[in-house]
């Protein structure tokens, strides 16, 4: 019986083969997306990088994308991607590690990368980019422009990438107003415009007067456009939704990574490897700076420039933790696996 | 004191929506229909709702074509399980993820348009006031008016509601196209009010938590009343116990207010003669006229 399978698999590998080199040779790439594309944040910012392979390649690269893929259904939708002839197969969310990887065992031939995630194998890599240095440039703006010297910051779920980000934020700001405080929202969501909105309007009614988010939709700029305070975008560039309260964004920039990843599928020299850029390649971009005195917007264009040329790190030197205890150095395996937050965090971080 | 307002007028705003689609919903399944549809026609509604406000720059245009686009919807469903007899549980569950698909479809131009906000009467936006005005006409509707005795007639029996001469498809079509328009006016008032923009999926699961509303308050307006704003109440504060960091767990305070509410309802529901009651019988029961 099981040889029986394992022919009619091999079969319809074939033929699923067969009918790939039909289609002029095109190779397809095929990303699944947790959120809708019209989020203006995260998932709109992968499909400008799935647009920009397809303008990068034009005819040489056929492409395909799901959209509002939950957790618990992308088991089924990378299967179903793999089996309609997919080469390369991107998921762009951190909950998605697990149903990729069980699919990337069943698809040899087939090659997985996870964003956000730290699981690899043989035809499986993760890239993620370092969010965490747009969030010390964020942190020492929302330290100059506070009035109140307390910032809201609505996360979203636990993860290490979220973490780093509310740290980052937080030495940035300690880099300018060592009393500086953070009030964290855990909003358990990556996207829910009411609840987002209802998250930010709290956090100003608590004393913030910068906000600062780490979920998707535009929602809680708006509440502070509508308050009049101020805010940062997160993944795009939302000034559009909140022209008077946005200061920057940090821009998520994935064409380089997926134009090289392609056609390093496309050459046969794609490896499984742990990408990991930030703004030294382009890929953590601020927005243009706005609603800043000048003086605050040259602060924060020269810290960003520090970052990129290696001159300064978020995570340098000696950090606090915020039970007390000191880290000498912070490498890159602690900021991908943060599970702590630094002094000063107004918050007890969810186990 | 400050902060006790500002607090009351986000739970109003967080409680609302939900307030508005329950109660639609309330009468429609007091006729006898179950519609699960709630989010696929609250989802059109605020497509609708945007679109109409953004398109002719006027929010109240906005709010009408939200409560023409849940109508919409609802006369679809309608259509298929009164006149054409579908499984009314598989009819509703297809009209969300209708409305969901249709809506990203329709609002794919609007998708990163700045909204077009609905005044605000003294810092108090009107569907709030309406929201509370039809938990009065909803409840005299039901209990004191001779058609909320039809509809309760038609949906605890509809044969004997037939042989007394009622016209059951009839008063079935006027409840859930009532529950329509309201379920379409919850959305409008997402994408008007609440945050005014469009993007896809923005109702995120409130439908259905409006649709547990229902069955939770033993399908009684004030018990819908109640729940909303208990589910309103709690998730919001569970926000400001975060923001006091008082050291919760979040994901305890995050299930608190599915918790919370289902606890209270199904304590005031321990009275059993008052829930038997108040089900309607013939339920998500199709009605075939034997003659």
């Amino acid at each position: 019986m099981k040889k029986i399978l394992m022919t009619a698999a091999a079969a319809a590998m074939m033929l699923g083969a067969a009918s790939a080199s039909a289609s002029a040779e095109a190779l397809k790439a095929c990303w699944v997306y947790i959120g809708p594309i019209g989020d203006f944040g995260w998932t709109y910012q992968h499909h400008q990088g799935l647009e920009a392979v397809k303008a990068e390649l034009g005819d040489k690269v056929e492409t395909a994308y799901a959209e509002n893929v939950p957790e618990a259904d992308s088991e089924k939708t990378f299967e179903r991607f793999a089996r309609e002839g997919c080469k390369v197969i991107y998921g762009t969310s951190f909950g998605y590690m697990e149903p990729m990887l069980k699919v990337a065992k069943k698809f040899p031939d087939v090659k997985f990368e996870h964003a956000a995630g730290y699981k690899t194998a043989d035809n499986m890599g993760t890239y993620n980019a370092k969010f965490h240095e747009g969030r010390y440039v964020i942190g020492q703006i929302a330290a100059k422009m506070s009035k109140t010297g307390t910032a809201g910051y609505i996360a979203s779920f636990p993860i290490p990438e979220v973490v780093s980000g509310i740290n980052a934020f937080m030495l940035g700001a300690q880099s300018v107003n060592p009393d500086f405080k953070v009030k964290v929202i855990w909003a358990n969501t990556w996207f829910d415009p009411a609840k987002e909105a209802d998250a930010a309007k709290v956090l100003l009614s608590q004393g913030a007067d910068i906000m600062s988010q780490h979920t998707d939709s535009t929602a809680p700029l708006q509440v502070v456009e509508a308050e009049g305070k101020l805010g940062f975008g997160q993944a795009s560039d939302m000034i559009k939704f909140a022209p008077k309260a946005q200061m920057t964004a940090i821009v998520d920039n994935w064409a380089p990574h997926y134009i090289k990843s392609v056609k390093a599928v496309m050459d046969g020299s794609w490896k499984p490897a742990q990408v990991w850029s930030g703004m030294a390649e382009g890929e953590v971009v601020m927005a243009p700076y706005t609603n800043l005195p000048e003086d605050v917007a040259k602060m924060a264009a020269a810290t960003a420039s520090d970052i990129a040329s290696g001159k300064l790190n978020p995570f340098g030197g000696k950090i606090t933790k915020q039970d007390g205890t000191v880290v000498d150095a912070v490498d890159d395996g602690m900021i991908l696996g943060m599970n702590w937050y630094v002094k000063g965090v107004d918050d007890k971080l969810p186990q | 004191m400050e902060l006790f307002l500002t607090l009351i007028t986000i739970i109003m705003t967080a409680a609302t929506p939900l307030l508005l689609a329950a109660l639609g919903e309330t009468v429609t399944e007091r006729s006898g229909v179950l519609n699960l549809g709630v989010e696929g026609m609250m989802i059109m509604g605020a497509v609708g709702g945007f679109g109409g406000a953004f398109l002719s720059g006027n929010p109240w245009v906005g709010i009408l074509l939200a409560i023409v686009a849940g109508m919409f919807m609802a006369l679809l469903f309608g259509i298929l399980t009164l006149t054409l007899l579908a499984n009314q549980v598989a009819t509703g569950l297809a009209l969300t993820l209708l409305g969901l698909g249709l809506s990203s479809l329709l609002g794919e131009g609007f998708v990163g348009q700045p909204g077009v906000k609905l005044p605000s009467l003294y810092g108090i936006d009107p569907l709030i006031l309406i929201s509370f005005v039809m938990v009065g006409v909803v409840s005299w509707l039901l209990f004191r008016s001779k058609a909320g005795l039809i509809i309760r007639a038609v949906g605890n029996s509809h044969t004997s509601a037939h042989a007394l001469g009622y016209n059951v498809i009839g008063v079935r079509y006027l409840c859930v196209l009532f529950g329509g328009a309201m379920s379409g006016l919850a959305g409008g008032y997402l994408s008007l009010v609440y945050t005014p923009q469009w993007v896809e999926n923005m109702t995120a699961g409130k439908g259905w938590i409006a649709l547990a509303l229902v069955v939770f308050a033993s399908w009684l307006p004030v018990r819908v009343l109640a729940g909303a704003y208990l589910f309103g109440t709690i998730s919001i504060l569970s926000f400001v116990f975060q923001a006091m960091s008082l050291g919760i767990p979040s994901q305890l305070l995050s299930s608190l207010p599915y918790l919370g509410t289902i606890l209270a309802l199904v304590v005031i529901s321990g009275n059993k003669a008052l829930t038997r009651r108040n089900t309607p019988a013939s339920l998500g029961q199709p009605f075939v006229p034997d003659r």
